[in-house]
Order: structure tokens, then C-alpha cells, then sequence
């Protein structure tokens, strides 16, 4: 019991860490999003023929250099994603900082499926 | 038009983001029948538009139950393991169990929770839980600071291999069926790891945002996601979900569950719904 306090100040930082990981993938995929909405609104065309948008990086990635509103709300919508993704990417390094093997272990294997379903989700 | 259906959906995204900050859910209870209903989205546009709010709920949640230490992130990762193997094996076990079969048993589990939760429904804070020695070993017991009780709440883990293959079956329910992956997590700490509540719903938002993401690249390329649709979506949930995390922490634990119970029984007759119908 005595050792309490030390490691809870620890485990203060780790979720402070985590919670700040999240705050900068949530924060820029939404002025992200919102700069496509005004976009969208400003200009009154998503930039693409009705119901097609782009669904692939590369697709995306061509129409963000036109500008193209739906494809800056896209590149958000991507980021946000990409959240869950980045915090168990953050949480891997900082169990790793941490020397916890166990934990480190635990988020590595959630990470590694993470990774598998997406290459399996490309494969479909 | 287009900002007009913009507005309206930002609109009741914010509550979708606002309720499901609140009970661990992904917000997709609304999401759904709001657009399909209301603004004749196609269905898969839906199911992709509300994929993207269980992530949005999920992080923008996180950021301030993490922060105020309300997450219990050990047992969140721990449990991920079981929800994402859960979300890529949905399509095996599909293959070899009837889905329909699946659905039958998921919402009578279901039932059976709601019907725990409401005879405990006037104790606060679980009491007299004995510590799983698994627990022990994963460091899962914990502590948290209530702002409504105004004191710091310990507490201890049981009931881990329920726990854990419930958020399995979890994971296989929101692979194949796309709803009830929040409302299953919430109940499998809540029932069986004996939880308090907060830590239960806060977790579950946690882990909810990992599972869809697993999903997520497979509705994008099918070309689920719209823009337009998932975009306003989006940062509506994301909004209400700022709002949602400060009323949950100062609800009583009590409060919370009364309010879960009957989103529980809609979930679980809607699943049976679908499981008899398939």
C-alpha cells in the first residue's frame, strides 16, 4: 500500500498522455471536417457528379489538391478514423516507456488485429 | 438544401453524441433511424454514416473520461482483445452457427441483464466484490473520483472469463450486425465484472471506438461513408459528446443505469426482431 501513490502519479501521466492523443486526432479531423463543410456551403457543389465521392487514399488524395469539398470532409472523416487507431499506437509506446511487458503485449496484439482487419477489409 | 439537411442532421447528431456519451453506446440507436426515416438515406449510408458516430462518440468522449481517470484504460485494453478478435472472427462464426441463432441468444442474454440491473437498480456502488486473481495479475482493480458522491471510489474486478466473452461476443455481434457493440460492453462490466457504473459506460466508450475502427476501412472503400451525410454527423456527435461527458459525471451511478435499462430491452427486442425475421 505504501507504493501507492508513486504509481498512481505514474498511471495520472499515462491517461493524461492517452487522453491528449485523442484531443489532437478528434480536434484536427473536426477543423478538418468543418473546413470542407464551409467549403461545401460556400461553393453549394460537393465538387464530384451526385452520389459519387472519393472511397480510396488515392481518390482522395486527388481531389484534396483540387480542393473538392467533399474530399477535404473526407480527409477528416479519414483522420478520425484514424483515431482509435493512433491512441492504441500511442498507448503501445507509452506501455513500452513504462517497461509494463504485459500491457505492452496486450496493445500490441489489439494493434496487430487492428492492422490485420484492415488489410483484410482491403482484400473484400 | 444542402445546408438545410446538413443543419438538421448536425442537429440530432448532437444528441446521438450526447446520449451516447452518457450510456457507453455508439449513438447509432439514433443515428440510424434518424436518416433512413427522416432524410431517405440509403441504409448503407446509414450504417456507415454510424459507424463513423461510434468513432466520433468514442474519441470525443475519451478525451475527458481518460483525463478525469472515469476509463478504466487496463481494462479497456485487456477487454479490446477480445472485441476486435470477436469483430474479425463475426464472419467465420457466421459460417458455422445460423446468425439468427446468434441473435436469439444475444438478446435473451440481453434480457436476462436488464432484468439483473433492475434489481439493483437502488445500490449505488457494487459492494462486496471479491477480487478474480486474474484481475490481480492485470492490475484491473482501481480507483475514481465521483463528482456527484463527491469521494473517491474504490473498487474491485470479479467475474473475468464472463467478462471476457462477452466482450467476444461483442465483437462478433457488431461485426455482423452493426448494433448493440456499446450496449453489450456496458452490461458485461456492469453484470459480471460488477463495475460501478461509470467505469462500466466510460470504458465501454472507450473500447467502442477501437472495435469500429476495425470495421470502418471496409465500409469506406465499399463506399458506405457519404461526406455529406458522415461529415455532419461527425462533428455533431462530436460536439454532443463534449456536452454529454459533463452531465455524466455528475449523475449518480443509480441515475445512469435507470436510464440504460430501457435502451437495453429496445436493443434486445430489436435483435430478437431481427434475428426471427432473417
Amino acid at each position: 500500500m505504501g507504493k501507492e501513490p508513486a504509481g498512481q502519479t505514474h498511471l495520472f501521466d499515462a491517461e493524461l498522455f492517452i487522453s491528449s492523443s485523442l484531443r489532437f486526432g478528434v480536434y484536427l479531423s473536426a477543423v478538418v471536417m468543418a473546413l470542407g463543410l464551409v467549403l461545401l456551403f460556400a461553393r453549394g457543389v460537393s465538387g464530384y457528379p451526385a452520389d459519387v465521392f472519393p472511397t480510396s487514399i488515392p481518390l482522395l488524395w486527388s481531389g484534396i489538391i483540387l480542393f473538392r469539398p467533399a474530399a477535404v470532409i473526407t480527409l477528416g472523416l479519414v483522420l478520425l478514423i484514424a483515431t482509435p487507431v493512433f491512441r492504441v499506437a500511442a498507448s503501445v509506446l507509452l506501455f513500452l516507456v513504462e517497461k509494463d511487458h504485459l500491457y505492452t503485449f496486450i496493445t500490441l496484439f489489439v494493434l496487430a488485429i487492428l492492422i490485420t482487419s484492415f488489410l483484410i477489409g482491403k482484400a473484400l | 438544401m444542402l445546408i438545410g439537411s446538413s443543419l438538421i442532421i448536425f442537429a440530432f447528431s448532437i444528441l446521438a453524441g450526447f446520449i451516447g456519451s452518457l450510456l457507453g453506446l455508439g449513438g447509432g440507436i439514433i443515428i440510424i433511424p434518424a436518416l433512413t426515416l427522416f432524410l431517405n438515406v440509403p441504409i448503407h449510408e446509414a450504417i456507415g454514416a454510424s459507424i463513423v458516430s461510434v468513432i466520433a462518440t468514442s474519441s470525443g468522449a475519451a478525451i475527458a473520461y481518460v483525463r478525469d481517470k472515469i476509463t478504466n484504460i487496463r481494462i479497456g485494453m485487456f477487454l479490446e482483445t477480445a472485441t476486435t478478435l470477436g469483430a474479425i472472427s463475426g464472419a467465420f462464426i457466421a459460417g458455422l452457427v445460423e446468425p439468427k441463432v446468434l441473435y436469439i441468444i444475444f438478446a435473451l442474454l440481453m434480457m436476462y441483464s436488464a432484468a439483473a440491473m433492475f434489481q439493483k437498480r437502488h445500490s449505488e456502488l457494487p459492494m462486496d466484490v471479491v477480487e478474480h486473481p486474474i484481475a490481480t495479475r492485470l492490475k484491473l482493480s482501481s480507483e475514481y473520483y465521483d463528482k456527484a458522491l463527491d469521494e473517491t471510489v474504490a473498487y474491485k474486478v470479479t467475474g473475468v472469463y464472463p467478462g471476457y466473452a462477452v466482450m467476444y461476443g461483442a465483437g462478433v455481434i457488431s461485426g455482423l450486425l452493426g448494433i448493440g457493440s456499446g450496449v453489450f460492453k456496458v452490461l458485461g462490466m456492469d453484470v459480471f465484472m460488477k463495475l460501478p457504473m461509470k467505469v462500466s459506460t466510460a470504458t465501454s466508450n472507450f473500447m467502442i471506438g477501437v472495435t469500429a475502427a476495425a470495421s470502418a476501412g471496409v465500409y469506406f472503400s465499399r463506399g458506405d461513408i457519404n461526406p455529406l451525410v458522415a461529415g455532419p454527423v461527425a462533428l455533431g456527435v462530436l460536439l454532443g459528446a463534449q456536452a454529454g461527458t459533463k452531465v455524466m459525471e455528475r449523475l449518480n451511478n443509480k441515475t445512469l443505469r435507470l436510464i440504460f435499462i430501457p435502451i437495453l430491452l429496445y436493443v434486445a427486442l430489436q435483435m430478437l426482431w431481427k434475428g426471427w425475421w432473417m
